[in-house]
């Protein structure tokens, strides 16, 4: 039996059986680390020591009788630009290369608190910046479906290691798609949450509008017992909602009889790969055949998501990242003949060229006589495609469309030319603009290469996102496939 | 020079005395070790979010309302965006076009007039830490930060450009600070940077209601060094104005030392700080009903306090406002008057005697050895003739330096009156005895002789003769 290849709650119920041991359980995850990291480079710190000594607790809680809560022993892999406490986080830039937090994000104290086994932190692109990985500061994250393609991003290595066996869940962080694409480009399940369902405290900001952390999962089922571990309210974010937690797994149904499911046409269009467009329609078609009433419907301020998002968080990330100055932690350049040269030296030389690109487009767009014309008129167009989705949802329970109009692109094939690049992101941007939750599920193939299903909610509406998906997931098969390494 | 009106405003921060910090339970304290009154907020580490606190926003409403502001309905944080080394994040969280009070005034006295001063706008924001140089800023080799102030909670009250001297941005000031010790929203305290002001001022010929090109002055950190630095900043601008020349807009420093004003960085080199709202705190809307429970428990302000004396103990305006000048002195007063119901004479000796002492010792009020319980003790003993008026003011500087109680201090120096008669009679007959040519000179008319004698007599007793006796007496014998 490969453990690694199991879901959470089938190993849930080998340990409660005592069939296996957790830390049995986390050793076999570390021996397939040890087996495909090479290939895969998702990684950019193991803490195998910690999770060991977690893994043994664990199994002392089970000798000993007690019950056990759905994620206990389960080896969990956390996106690098989350803070464990003592454990060294970068969010993959240079800047922090040295920088080790004396606190943890709330999401990875809850995780602890649940049980759950912290096996290392994945690699991503630098400040959560990018659609591929390939920004990392350290090296380059491989799709573990085709090494030589990319596995998305920004949070590609919390994707790849759940299609490549090296965790059994992850978490990620997602801006403008960044838990989706690599989800739908790695063919598992990804789920970005309301803004606000999740607490943001500890997770090193990229835009803190847009931010927001989620699960990466084998199957829709451990992405509902994540969500009930990582969402509800926490006083150290003002921006969390304080709101009745559902328990989720309350929605894992076999049933969307009846569920009305709009699909963007703007979503559908123009560059689109034609087999990533039948995957989507196919994929259509059987919840049709399920007794979805399924059709298209429009989200008309949809061309202007891409500019809105790229004057709204590079201006926020441009503040956000202006504390990485050398003077209290991370990285300080050497041999500044006065402060200011300390700043600029130590910036240059610490970020990245993405992240030092919209740094500068963000600081324009906020500079005195460009505010109004630009960050105030982003600011109106994001309330107008918001509105977008309320007048969809008033008529829709659900929308669908494709997470990318492609599969994961070839290494290399993007990075010299940063629009195409942010074209990745098209589908994905207007569902942070609009703070809604947005799932990406296994949806089938295209040239052998995971079609990413993308579902879209009501705000707070998760229950019907996983209620569509684990429908979609009970009558398909994408997700049990497994990439050869 | 008089051709020239002028015109100020100033921009004053008063640190709130909360508990703990504006976004994060870290410590307020005054002082402490370098960076030990910090946490993974107020270093702003990676990661970490604010929360506001909101004791905050509740200091803030009742200082806001205790200048007449109104308070908004909706309000929110907005981040100033700058690179310096005291600030953690390089941003400041403060509030930009949204603030929690608007539209205040309060009223000044100059020259036994009142004049009214706008308040445009009240603010939060946080505090930033604080370089330490080796040496000066020029020269060190390198400098330390210390973090400690970062986060403390600050409100700025910007005033309209209502001032016209000098001397009325001093009672703006005073005033200012007198109102938030009242509403006991801070302590003031400028030696510990707890109060600050910026003033901004500018020129224009004396008929013209157009402003002139203004400067602003940094570091003005006493009452003394503002009258001064505005003082010598018309200095300055009449005579560039005088010699046709062109004032430039500009941040200027106030040498203390040299008593000058200096050019810190001009208009060109002004930051664009890049406001923007924060988008790590949600906005606020200020519940109506807090607002009248904070307008309720407001304490009796120093406008109200001084009608109240006026009014209520029969003081003179000038009085009142003295004493009233400060919640410390005001609250002094009051203690003494409990003790001893004669405001009238209370107030002569706070205001005369107990002042000069203070301001001749450097003593606040509140570091004051005689207590009000102690004043009024002794202010009975004349009452009750056990000491003349003249000696309760050796009695009192004795009570001053030393703390100890007037009953003690008489006894100990033999200071009781003396208030038998026969004792006096005997006292008077010899210096009549030995003075015939004043006693001669009364006789012819004189009435001044007769204070030669009184003089005479009490300097023959210490001055403990119960001076009214004396006079009697006297008058008596030269019959």
């Amino acid at each position: 039996m490969q453990l690694f290849r199991l879901t959470a709650h089938e190993l849930h119920d080998l340990l409660i059986k005592k069939e296996i041991s957790a830390e049995e359980l986390n050793l076999a995850v570390f021996d397939r680390i040890e087996a495909v990291e090479d290939r895969v480079k998702a990684y950019v710190t193991m803490t195998k020591e910690r999770a060991l000594e977690q893994a043994r607790s664990v199994d002392r809680q089970i000798n000993d009788g007690e019950k056990i809560s759905p994620l206990a022993g389960i080896p969990v892999a956390i996106k690098d630009n989350m803070c464990i406490d003592g454990v060294r986080t970068t969010a993959c830039s240079k800047i922090l290369a040295n920088f080790v937090p004396p606190y943890s994000a709330t999401v990875v104290k809850r995780l602890d608190g649940a049980g759950a086994i912290m096996v290392g932190k994945t690699n991503c692109d630098e400040f959560a910046m990018g659609s591929s990985t390939e920004n990392s500061a350290f090296f380059i994250t491989r799709n573990p479906w085709d090494t030589e393609r990319v596995p998305g991003g920004s949070s590609g290595g919390s994707a790849a290691v759940i299609a490549a066996g090296e965790a059994i869940c992850s978490l990620g962080s997602d801006t403008g798609g960044s838990i989706r694409l690599p989800a739908s480009f790695c063919g598992v399940v990804g789920l970005k949450p309301t803004y606000g369902a999740v607490s943001r405290y500890g997770l090193i900001a990229f835009a803190s509008s847009l931010d927001q952390i989620g699960p990466f999962t084998r199957d829709v089922a451990d992405c509902a017992a994540m969500l009930n571990v990582i969402c509800g309210h926490d006083p150290l974010d003002s921006t969390s909602a304080n709101y009745n937690m559902p328990d989720f797994t309350g929605f894992l149904k076999n049933d969307v009889q009846g569920l009305k499911i709009g699909v963007p046409r703007e979503y559908m269009v123009e560059g689109i790969h034609p087999e990533v467009r039948e995957a989507i329609e196919q994929a259509l078609s059987l919840l049709e055949a399920l007794g979805a009433h399924v059709e298209y419907t429009t989200l008309p301020h949809t061309e202007y998501a891409l500019s809105t998002y790229y004057l709204i968080a590079p201006a926020e990330a441009s503040s956000n990242l202006a504390r990485y100055d050398g003077v209290r932690y991370g990285y300080r350049a050497e041999k500044a003949d006065d402060v200011i040269d300390m700043f600029m030296k130590t910036r240059s030389e610490g970020f990245g060229s993405e992240v030092k690109r919209r740094i500068m487009l963000g600081t324009y767009a906020l500079s005195a006589g460009y505010y109004d014309a630009y960050y105030l008129k982003a600011l109106r167009v994001r309330t107008l495609i918001k509105q977008d989705f309320d007048r969809a949802f008033e008529k829709y329970d659900l929308l669908v469309s494709p997470v990318c109009p492609t599969t994961a692109f070839r290494i290399g094939e993007k990075t010299e030319d940063p629009l195409e690049m942010y074209l990745s992101d098209v589908c994905t941007i207007s569902i942070n603009l609009a703070g809604i939750p947005g799932m990406s599920i296994p949806g089938g193939f295209a040239q052998g290469m995971p079609v990413g299903l993308q579902l879209m909610g009501r705000h707070f509406d998760e229950g019907t996102l996983l209620r569509a998906a684990y429908t979609f997931e009970q009558n398909t098969d994408y997700h049990k496939a497994f990439p050869e390494l | 020079m008089a051709q020239y009106e002028t015109v100020i405003g100033l921009e004053v921060h008063v640190e709130l005395k909360t508990r703990s910090k504006v976004f994060c339970d870290s410590t307020t304290e005054f002082g402490g070790d370098p960076n030990t009154h910090v946490c993974p907020v107020c270093l702003g580490l990676p990661g970490t979010l604010p929360v506001v606190n909101k004791t905050v926003v509740e200091y803030a409403i009742r200082a806001g309302l205790a200048i007449n502001c109104s308070i908004a309905e909706f309000s929110k944080f907005d981040r100033k965006n700058y690179y310096y080394p005291d600030m953690p994040k390089n941003y400041q969280i403060s509030q930009y076009d949204l603030p929690i009070a608007l539209n205040g005034h309060l009223d000044i006295e100059v020259d036994g007039e009142t004049r009214r001063i706008g308040i445009t706008r009240l603010h939060m924001e946080e505090d930033t830490g604080k370089l330490v140089h080796q040496g000066t800023i020029t020269t060190t080799p390198y400098s330390l930060v210390d973090y400690n102030r970062a986060g403390v909670p600050l409100i700025e009250i910007v005033s309209e450009p209502d001032l016209r001297s000098p001397e009325e941005a001093r009672r703006y000031m005073e005033k200012l600070k007198a109102i938030m010790q009242y509403t006991g929203v801070s302590d003031c305290k400028m030696e510990e940077g707890s109060l600050r002001c910026d003033a901004n001022i500018s020129l224009r010929p004396a008929s013209s209601t157009e402003f002139g090109t203004k400067t602003e002055i940094k570091n003005l950190n006493s009452f003394r060094a503002l009258q001064r630095a505005l003082a010598y900043e018309i200095e300055r601008q009449t005579e560039v104005l005088e010699e046709g020349g062109r004032i430039v807009q500009e941040t200027r420093t106030w040498d203390e030392g040299k008593g000058i004003t200096l050019p810190l960085r001009s208009k060109e080199f002004a930051h664009d700080y890049r406001y923007l709202p924060d988008p790590d705190l949600v906005p606020m809307i200020i519940d109506r009903e807090w607002v009248d429970d904070i307008r309720s428990s407001l304490p009796e302000l120093p406008d109200d306090r001084r009608q109240r004396y006026i009014g209520e103990y029969g003081l003179p305006s000038y009085d009142a406002g003295i004493l009233t000048d400060t919640k410390e002195l005001a609250d002094y007063f009051e203690d003494c008057v409990k003790a001893y119901p004669n405001p009238k004479v209370v107030s002569n000796w706070v205001m005369g005697d107990l002042t000069r002492l203070l301001n001749a010792g450097a003593v606040d009020i509140t570091g004051c050895r005689i207590r009000p319980k102690q004043l009024a003790s002794l202010l009975q003993l004349i009452d009750k003739g056990t000491i003349s008026g003249k000696i309760a003011k050796t009695v009192f500087e004795e009570m001053f330096a030393t703390g100890k109680e007037p009953e003690v201090i008489v006894k100990e120096k033999g200071l009781v009156q003396i208030s038998d008669e026969g004792a006096i009679v005997a006292v008077v007959d010899k210096i009549l005895a030995d003075n015939p040519k004043s006693v001669e000179d009364f006789r012819a008319g004189k009435e001044r002789a007769l204070g030669f004698l009184v003089g005479q007599v009490m300097k023959a007793t210490k001055g403990k003769a119960n001076p009214d006796l004396v006079n009697r007496l006297l008058k008596e014998k030269l019959q």
